[in-house]
């Protein structure tokens, strides 16, 4: 009970998947010119989230381990479809204004990161908190970044007025540099009330890169000349999985 | 002709990829740390890029529209990404080993590269025809080269400066790129449609 505990509150500070991980950086600043939009976004994440780690831990002990990252990005695209027509049925506004933003929950580098270092070795039952509590994370992310921008850009929040007819907005920041130097702030603002500093992008645990390219590598698919390259790659991606695990400890 | 010029243009300059449609901010942020990685990941991103929006064309065309299957738009196009970039490193590694050599290694970082979707998604929802596509997807690789090369200048630069300590790291990597893209605004209105 309280590792289920742990597992669920993991998500929403200490390791919160956007201002600590650092990972999904896209629709982080894509989508959040408004706090709405921000909080639109991030429930969308959290439902696919929440959807495909549990299939992904239900299915963990079939997949063999050469292919699973191939597994794991369709069995994403399907529930992001999902939540894309759903959008477009019941929320035709918000899918107007997340736009591509929507298909492209399939490359945010957070659900890959979860599936492959979470739900592929966990339980069903800790898997779907883990979901949860990594999803509110992200959308209380997204949301203070939207709330800043919005104020700040627009003068109001939520639709409401704030400062708006006080003084002029600074429009900048509900353009695309706003969101660069916005989502800057919020992380430089989590340093400071966190013991541990994001130094750089922390790219191992994303999941996408060093250890998808490893994990190729590993497959026999893509530039093994050798016994020793297959090593090596092996190798490299027990130590970005190590790594991964290490930061989200920490 | 004056069409397509306008497509890689507007691709490259008005609507950066990385930095005023936010496609692409992974390895952006990640890979811009020295020149010579810069290079190589752009040259695999260009190259991916333009062969992707072709492919992607093609299975939406005359798969998806066919048979009336558009709403598995999204899952089609990552497995047909995927595939390609499979496919592609095959050849280049038979074909062309030197130029394997220097890209070999950011090929499969771009399966799930977010730009290359991205691109797949917009040639759709603009209509383009598939020469169309292939210009607007190699366009959008030169941007994305070219933000990754000022970029990894700025932050060569960075290294050196003295930052306040919350800073450090990727807050006023962030807040750098907010200030190229702030340039880089400045291209918005080049061309008025």
């Amino acid at each position: 009970m309280k590792r289920a505990m742990k597992t669920l509150t993991n998500g929403l500070i200490k390791e919160n998947p956007s201002l600590r991980l650092v990972l999904g950086t896209c629709p982080t600043m894509a989508v959040t010119t408004s706090a709405l939009y921000g909080l639109g976004m991030g429930i969308s994440v959290t439902a696919v989230l929440l959807g495909s780690n549990i299939v992904i831990s239900m299915v963990r002990k079939l997949i063999p381990d050469k292919i699973r990252i191939p597994a794991f990005i369709t069995i994403i695209a399907g529930f992001t479809t999902i939540v894309q027509l759903l959008l477009k049925a019941y929320v035709p506004v918000l899918d107007k204004a997340l736009g591509i933003f929507i298909p492209l929950i399939v490359v945010n580098c957070i659900i890959l990161a979860r599936a492959e270092m979470f739900a592929s070795q966990n339980t069903v039952f800790l898997s779907a908190l883990d979901g949860i509590g990594m999803g509110f994370g992200y959308t209380l992310a997204l949301f203070t970044i939207g709330s800043l921008r919005e104020i700040l850009g627009n003068g109001t929040w939520m639709g409401l007025r704030v400062t708006a007819g006080l003084i002029d907005p600074a429009v900048m920041m509900i353009l695309p540099p706003g969101g660069f130097i916005a989502f800057g702030l919020v992380i430089a603002l989590a340093n400071k009330f966190s013991k541990v500093k994001v130094e750089h992008n922390n790219c191992q645990s994303c999941g996408m890169c060093g250890k998808t390219a490893a994990a190729f590598a590993d497959s026999g698919q893509v530039g093994i000349d050798s016994k020793k390259d297959l090593k090596e790659a092996q190798a490299m991606r027990k130590d970005a999985q190590k790594d991964g695990r290490e930061a989200i400890t920490k | 002709m004056r069409q397509m010029i306008i497509i890689i243009i507007s691709a490259i300059l008005v609507e950066n990829f990385v930095l005023t449609k936010f496609l692409g901010i992974c390895p952006f942020l990640g890979v811009s740390k020295n020149f010579s990685s810069a290079i190589g990941m752009s040259g695999a991103v260009v190259f991916v890029m333009t062969l992707a929006s072709g492919a992607t064309w093609l299975a939406n065309e005359y798969l998806l529209k066919r048979f009336g299957l558009e709403y598995l738009q999204t899952i089609t196009f990552i497995l047909v990404i995927a595939a390609l970039v499979q496919f592609v490193e095959t050849v280049l590694k038979k074909m062309m080993p030197s130029l394997y050599k220097s890209l070999g290694i950011y090929l499969p970082l771009i399966t799930t590269n977010c730009a290359v979707l991205g691109v797949s998604l917009l040639n759709i929802l603009r209509d383009y025809n598939l020469i169309q596509s292939m210009v607007y997807g190699f366009g959008a690789g030169l941007g994305f080269t070219l933000a990754l090369v000022i970029f990894s200048g700025v932050r060569e630069r960075l290294e050196t400066c003295d930052i306040p300590e919350n800073f450090k790291g990727m807050p006023i990597t962030l807040i750098a790129a907010g200030l190229v893209s702030l340039v880089f605004f400045g291209f918005q209105g080049l061309f008025t449609r």
